[in-house]
């Protein structure tokens, strides 16, 4: 009875932990899926002319220069926008504001802000800023990019600088230095890497972000910098064109895929290593 | 002097980021008022959308994205907890970090990506093989037969739930890993002593003591998986007639008749209704995801409390 209690147990352990491998597998399964379908069609899709030559109208060929610039200066000037704004609020919240009800608050909101739908948030821009001017603009798009960067850079700042030893600051303090000071000098000086990183993966999430640009940049079939006019961006001809019978449009949805994929991956991956690099140091 | 300034400029901030959000839900409640007012809470409970006639109601939509993320729910949750048990009790070293950052990977790829790949290469592998196998086996039992029958048209709520899971299981299963992490391990040391299997530390030790933790990660994942929009707009059929329970149909949910109609709605009340659907969205994500913290914050305030 005993034995068979115990045999009974170690049973149950090896189907245990049978199916924990097995959910394991099943995860890099599609990781390794998604990642091998982009690369296959991605790759026999590219061509110099996806950087020489302007996104086609159906049936003819073309390239995605006009969307492949869109897309950078969209990313781009979110990233310039957000990210200061997301370090200033940071800092209020890891050195002055950790227990204000007002930085209690918000630290909360901004966890919410982080995993709340994009959708919504073009939306929010759409309805105070695209509807009140009248038109599609490059510049609403930027706007809803960087509202998506800033809860992500609060959370990477804030974080970094809670961890920053409190002897460093008391070190400076000790100094004489005046509380701003000791923040611009000293504490976030020794968190900038954890800042990057977050700034890193800002940049990664936005630069896939399709839904909240449907309602602000919309999409541009010829060349433009007109930041006040609708802009061609790569998340948004994706969509257009994968949804397409055309199969020209198809390949240049594939390539689309191939570069926004092969980049938020990058952008992933140099985030960890100069995150790990600056925990060695 | 410096001081106040920069006091106030970081101040400035943190208030600025509570106005993005008060704004957020002042300027869908502006957008949505004449469809408030013209259909009042019957929105909420009207199965008719049509966009000829201007009558509009939500409860397709609403339907579609609770069934949705039901489906990836149902899939990711176990999955997950299988993977969290996988990186915390049995990896080797040196595996978990890397799987751990590939798992992390699924969460980095971009919705479209999920959405052109589920609708050009996923959905006809599920049309041709899985939903066959599932209306054989599955659709012949009672009761939950019915959400397996119909035809195999690949694209659908199923199919839609399918690919939401994989996109919400790093979500789930990272805030499990962490959780589980946080558990003492002099906890799991004593019932390893009284020679507990690893499933029965698991089960008995970890779990309890995470139970909090473990549902503020599913609440995450489910705030995620509401709000996510174009991998279910490929996939979802973009169908705002009802047709019945079974999974096999293709539906519509809030998020993508937002993605897809918006920029076609004529008559103003159209985008109003558009805009009241996404102050319902914007409302039920934020309910979970402020549950999702409360439960997260409370496990931290009680693993603080006993080390």
């Amino acid at each position: 009875m005993a034995t068979n209690l115990a045999t009974w147990r170690k049973i149950k352990n090896r189907i245990a932990l049978t199916l924990a491998l097995l959910a394991m597998s099943f995860g890099l399964f599609w990781l390794f899926w998604i990642l091998w379908t982009t690369l296959d069609f991605g790759v026999a899709s590219l061509s110099p002319k996806l950087f020489t030559q302007m996104t086609p109208p159906p049936g003819s060929e073309g390239g995605l220069l006009n969307a492949i610039v869109g897309s950078l200066l969209l990313v781009s000037l979110g990233t310039l926008l957000g990210t200061p704004i997301g370090i200033l609020a940071g800092v209020y919240l890891a050195e002055y504001g950790k227990h204000t009800w007002l930085g209690r608050v918000t630290q909360f909101l901004n966890d919410i802000l982080l995993s709340a739908p994009s959708i919504v948030i073009g939306l929010f821009v759409y309805t105070v800023y695209v509807a009140r001017v009248g038109h599609f603009s490059g510049y609403s798009g930027v706007v809803a990019l960087a509202m998506l960067v800033i809860p992500v850079v609060i959370r990477a700042t804030e974080n970094m600088l809670l961890l920053v030893p409190n002897s460093m600051r008391e070190a400076a303090f000790a100094l004489g230095a005046p509380k701003w000071t000791v923040i611009v000098k000293v504490t976030l000086r020794a968190s900038i890497a954890g800042i990057l990183t977050g700034v890193l993966l800002a940049i990664a999430r936005i630069s896939g972000e399709t839904a909240p640009l449907l309602f602000t940049a919309l999409s541009n079939q010829f060349w433009t910098l007109d930041m006040n006019a609708p802009i061609a961006n790569l998340p948004v001809t994706i969509f257009k064109f994968a949804m397409s019978p055309y199969n020209d449009w198809q390949q240049l949805a594939w390539a689309a895929v191939f570069l926004i994929t092969m980049g938020v991956l990058a952008l992933n991956i140099i985030a960890r290593v100069i995150f790990r690099a600056s925990k060695h140091t | 002097m410096g001081d106040w300034i920069f006091l106030n400029l970081t101040r400035f901030f943190a208030i600025f980021v509570l106005l993005m959000l008060g704004g957020t839900v002042a300027s869908l409640i502006y957008g949505a008022w004449p469809s408030i007012q013209l259909f009042g809470w019957g929105f909420l409970w009207s199965g008719e959308w049509n966009p000829p006639m201007d009558r509009f109601g939500a409860l397709i939509p609403i339907y579609g994205t609770l069934a949705t993320s039901l489906v990836a729910l149902v899939i990711a949750v176990p999955v997950s907890f299988g993977i969290a048990i996988f990186l915390t009790e049995m990896a080797p070293a040196w595996l978990k970090r890397p799987l751990g950052i590939a798992i992390e990977l699924l969460a980095g790829i971009p919705s479209i990506v999920y959405g052109m790949w589920g609708l050009l290469i996923f959905s006809p592998v599920f049309a041709n093989y899985v939903q066959p196998m599932l209306a054989n086996t599955l659709g012949k039992l009672p009761v939950i037969g019915e959400l397996f029958s119909g035809p195999p048209l690949g694209i659908g709520i199923l199919c839609a739930g399918i690919v939401l899971a994989i996109m919400t299981i790093p979500f789930i299963a990272s805030v499990m890993r962490d959780v589980f992490d946080v558990t003492p391990p002099m906890l799991k040391e004593s019932a390893y002593g009284l020679g507990a299997t690893t499933w029965e530390v698991v089960w008995h030790v970890v779990l309890p003591y995470t139970r909090i933790g473990v549902i503020g990660g599913i609440m995450l994942g489910l705030g995620r998986a509401l709000g996510e929009t174009m991998a279910v707009t490929f996939l979802i059929g973009n169908m705002n007639v009802f047709g019945g329970f079974s999974l096999f149909l293709p539906g519509n949910s809030i998020a993508s008749a937002l993605a897809n109609e918006f920029a076609e709605a004529e008559s103003p009340i159209y985008t109003s209704s558009l805009i009241e659907l996404g102050l319902i969205l914007f409302l039920i994500t934020f309910v979970v995801l402020s549950l999702s913290k409360l439960l997260l914050m409370q496990l931290s305030r009680q693993s603080g409390r006993e080390t």
